[in-house]
């Protein structure tokens, strides 16, 4: 898109408007523009959101990659890959990191699907 | 765990840094600010801007004429760090950290924002190094030392970018990074990461900085790197920090964390401060919440490194007259390669110099509160309400992206239709964002958004990773560490390479940026054309033996009489340590050791050059004050003048009784030079004052070894200055004094 400069027309609402009153302006349209991203990061999640909380609950990068990709391959990344393997622990009375290492392995992702009721809940 | 310290005497040995790097633990997290002092004084002076002085620095080359002082002035001062190898990268911190630099930034390898997880072990970069939990580790540990061994502490910094911010931000959390560049603007808009998942993704990020109590820094400056006419971006440029910048503050991350990266927007011949000022002020009137991270502007910058210092220097009048937290530095030479270690040094330097230089000045001069710089700022302030406006009613930010709203040439409302335009639903990572279901959890600290923790339990609600029995942000012990996964690209692979050149051994080549990389510059002249200069001084170059030569800098004399030119290229040597013939460090008193000496018994002095010689140059310069000479210690010279007979100077000395005779002597054909330093020692004998007296003789062609042997007491040749002097003077009347007191005895 093209157009000419039109600031003096498109100012007109500001001009009256005080240093303090611009300002106070400026963030109010700014909160404006983030509401809807804050809302979607609250609401979604991500791989790399996902990896990270594998990593901080001891997985290595490597790990938390192979988990991530099985969780979005069964279905279970919208319950959190975190929980997942909380609930595979608690389930199977294993320690979180070996639960983990049974994902990579291949194994237990029918538990682990049996537990989210095979997918939404 | 490895002992290995730091010695100030010795160079950082980076094989000990690598040690036991598993075992290493940040000692602290978070960003640290300079600490000011008021009314500092140092040497003669007083400052007003200035902050806690280091323990150990390499002052600004004058300083010596002020008592070595050093001081430090208010922003912290950022020095970027690109080489490639991280190992080498250590070493220039060290040297940057002397020089002042207290934010080491390390730039990323091309191509790790499109890395989808962590990049491990210590590949090697490209204008950059891939960042790694072993690299980080390596160099955040080599800067706990280096700030130890300076007195100040030293912000680690890097990117938290890319399709793998979250990953990336979790590993700083761990490993005790102090800051970040944290944009998602800069995902969508500079490496077209679709723009959901790099938002969704941020939140994550920011969350963790906000933990980590990192400091943060946004990317706008690169709209003003990338648009066709910087200038016109500036209204833009203020909503990008806008977004970001409330977008952080909602996450989570403290105000006074969240650093604008602004720069100033143009460079000379544009009247660039006349341009600049009035954005900076209308910056800094509506974000006077956040930080200002000083950038130095890229866009316009040459190959010419001294055109680039001034811009850099014009930059921090900016920086002084409004206002600056940290003070970024850009290197001289980054328009004509990956910077080289030299450069960051001078970088640094020229920040240090050009804020210490300006201390006190907002004590003096104020900016207008009216006229020009004010309208203009205010109506760059609305040029910004309206950009933002017309976002919103285009349906908000996703909208305007793909509307080509950001960094569009024309100065909003003005659209040129050349902005970068993404698809909502296109880029990188594109369709890989999930919507949280009602039972999304997730056991960990510092997560951002819906956590249905509650389902566990209430009492998990307010900390979460205690269902796990806590997670690495509170038990680092769980972190995983993984040192290599490629066998022949790490660094153990490159030190073996050189080994031999190691420093503080044997052997050892020319450095620009890696350890024995054998890069040389050479400046030259030629009164030639511009395509003559360079294919002459390419020639040059190959004749000299160096190997890949490339021109690195042109600059026109006049088109037809002259070209300066610039060349690299690489030594194919390397030079035995053990075989350099490495001359004594003259021996030097302090100028207050030796005027206290001269206050507690004066010295009076005969000189003259002798002979038939009528040079008096040399001698004049050793001793007038207008030169640096000896009289500024208080010594009383009695100069005869040239073409004094050896007798005029002794029978001068004798009437005066003087302490110390001073010969001069230039002209050196068949000897006549010793023949003359003879012959006064053998007058000086015969009138019974020789024991008494010291007699020191100087001049071009006289050499120590030789004067002592025709009978003086010392010599100084070619190099010499009044300082050599009057310390052999002091220190010989010492020698004397002390004989005299034990046959007292």
């Amino acid at each position: 898109m093209k157009r000419n400069d039109d600031f003096q027309e498109r100012r007109k609402h500001l001009a009256d408007l005080s240093d303090e009153q611009l300002e106070a302006r400026f963030w109010e349209l700014a909160n404006k523009l983030v509401d809807p991203l804050l809302e979607m990061g609250y609401e979604y999640t991500s791989p790399a959101v996902e990896r990270s909380v594998l990593l901080r609950m001891g997985f290595s990068s490597l790990e938390a990659k192979a988990i991530v990709d099985g969780c979005i391959e069964h279905n279970l990344i919208d319950h959190g890959t975190g929980n997942v393997i909380y609930r595979l622990a608690k389930n199977s009375n294993m320690e979180i990191r070996d639960a983990g290492l049974e994902l990579i392995e291949g194994r237990l992702w029918d538990e682990a699907e049996s537990l989210f009721n095979g997918g939404n809940q | 765990m490895s002992e290995y310290k730091l010695n100030p005497d010795k160079p950082i040995d980076v094989s000990e840094i690598l040690k036991d790097l598993d075992k290493y633990r940040p000692r602290r997290r978070g960003w640290v600010w300079r600490k000011p002092v008021k009314d500092l004084h140092m040497g003669p002076f007083e400052y007003h801007d200035c902050t806690e002085p280091l323990e150990r620095s390499v002052p600004l080359p004058p300083a010596h004429y002020f008592g070595d002082i050093d001081p430090q002035p208010g922003p912290v001062i950022t020095t970027e760090i690109a080489s490639g190898r991280f190992e080498d990268d250590i070493r220039r911190m060290r040297m940057a950290a002397y020089h002042g630099a207290d934010h080491i930034m390390v730039i990323r390898t091309a191509g790790q924002s499109h890395f989808d997880g962590l990049i491990e072990g210590t590949p090697q970069g490209m204008g950059g190094v891939p960042i790694t939990r072993k690299q980080v580790r390596a160099q955040r540990k080599a800067l706990d030392m280096i700030e130890d061994e300076v007195g100040r502490p030293i912000n680690y910094h890097s990117y938290v970018s890319g399709v793998a911010g979250p990953d990336i931000a979790v590993m700083f959390a761990e490993e005790g990074v102090n800051g970040v560049h944290q944009d998602p603007q800069y995902n969508v808009i500079y490496r077209n990461i679709n723009m959901i998942r790099s938002f969704v993704d941020a939140c994550e990020s920011k969350k963790l900085i906000a933990w980590a109590g990192m400091a943060q820094i946004d990317g706008a400056h690169n709209a003003n790197a990338t648009a066709r006419e910087a200038w016109k971006v500036m209204p833009e440029l203020m909503v990008q920090h806008g977004i970001n910048a409330i977008f952080s503050a909602r996450v989570g991350i403290p105000k006074k964390n969240i650093c604008l990266s602004t720069v100033p927007p143009t460079a000379t011949p544009a009247p660039c401060v006349y341009m600049d000022l009035p954005y900076a002020v209308a910056l800094r009137d509506l974000f006077h919440e956040y930080r200002m991270r000083a950038q130095m502007n890229t866009k316009y910058i040459e190959s010419s490194t001294r055109e680039a210092t001034v811009t850099h220097v014009l930059n921090m009048v900016i920086s002084k007259l409004t206002s600056a937290d940290i003070q970024s530095t850009i290197t001289p030479d980054e328009g004509r390669n990956v910077p080289w270690h030299i450069y960051n040094i001078e970088a640094c330097d020229t920040a240090k110099q050009t804020l210490v230089g300006l201390d006190g000045l907002m004590e003096m001069v104020e900016l207008k509160q009216d006229g020009y710089l004010r309208d203009k700022a205010r109506e760059l302030k609305e040029r910004a309400i309206l950009f933002m406006e017309e976002m919103l009613e285009l349906g908000g930010y996703f909208n305007a992206v793909e509307e080509g709203f950001f960094v569009d040439s024309g100065i909003y409302p003005e659209r040129n239709g050349d902005g970068i335009a993404r698809k909502v639903d296109a880029g990188i990572g594109a369709g890989t964002i999930f919507k949280r279901a009602k039972d999304y959890m997730a056991p960990v600290t510092a997560h951002y958004g819906y956590n249905n923790v509650a389902q566990y339990g209430d009492e998990f609600v307010e900390n979460p990773s205690a269902l796990i029995g806590g997670c690495t942000l509170e038990y680092p012990e769980k972190i995983v560490y993984i040192d290599e996964l490629d066998e022949t690209d790490n660094v153990n692979v490159r030190m073996s390479d050189v080994k031999d050149f190691v420093p503080g051994g044997k052997k050892i080549r020319p450095e620009m940026e890696w350890l024995a990389d054998g890069t040389v510059m050479l400046t030259m002249f030629f009164p030639a054309p511009k395509p003559i200069a360079e294919a002459a001084a390419l020639e040059c170059a190959k004749r000299m033996n160096l190997t890949e030569c490339e021109v690195i800098s042109r600059e026109i004399m006049s088109p037809q009489d002259g070209t300066r030119i610039e060349v690299k290229g690489k030594v194919p040597f390397e030079i035995d340590v053990d075989k350099l013939v490495i001359p004594k460090e003259p021996d030097v008193l302090s100028d207050d050791v030796i005027r206290a000496d001269i206050e507690r018994r004066p010295m009076k002095i005969v000189a003259a050059t002798v002979g038939e010689d009528e040079h008096s140059v040399g001698l004049r310069e050793i001793i007038d004050i207008k030169h640096g000479g000896i009289e500024k210690y208080g010594m009383e010279v009695h100069y005869l003048g040239t073409s004094c007979p050896p007798e005029k100077l002794v029978n001068a000395a004798v009437e005066l009784n003087a302490d110390v005779i001073m010969a001069s002597t230039i002209i050196s054909h068949d000897d006549i030079h010793y023949k003359n330093i003879s012959k006064i020692d053998a007058i000086a004998r015969e009138m019974g004052i020789r024991d008494r007296i010291i007699f020191i003789a100087g001049g071009t062609q006289v050499t120590p070894e030789l004067a002592r042997k025709a009978g003086a007491d010392e010599g100084f040749g070619r190099g010499s200055r009044g300082v050599h002097n009057a310390t052999f003077l002091i220190k010989r009347r010492w020698e004397m004094e002390e004989a005299e007191s034990k046959k007292g005895e």
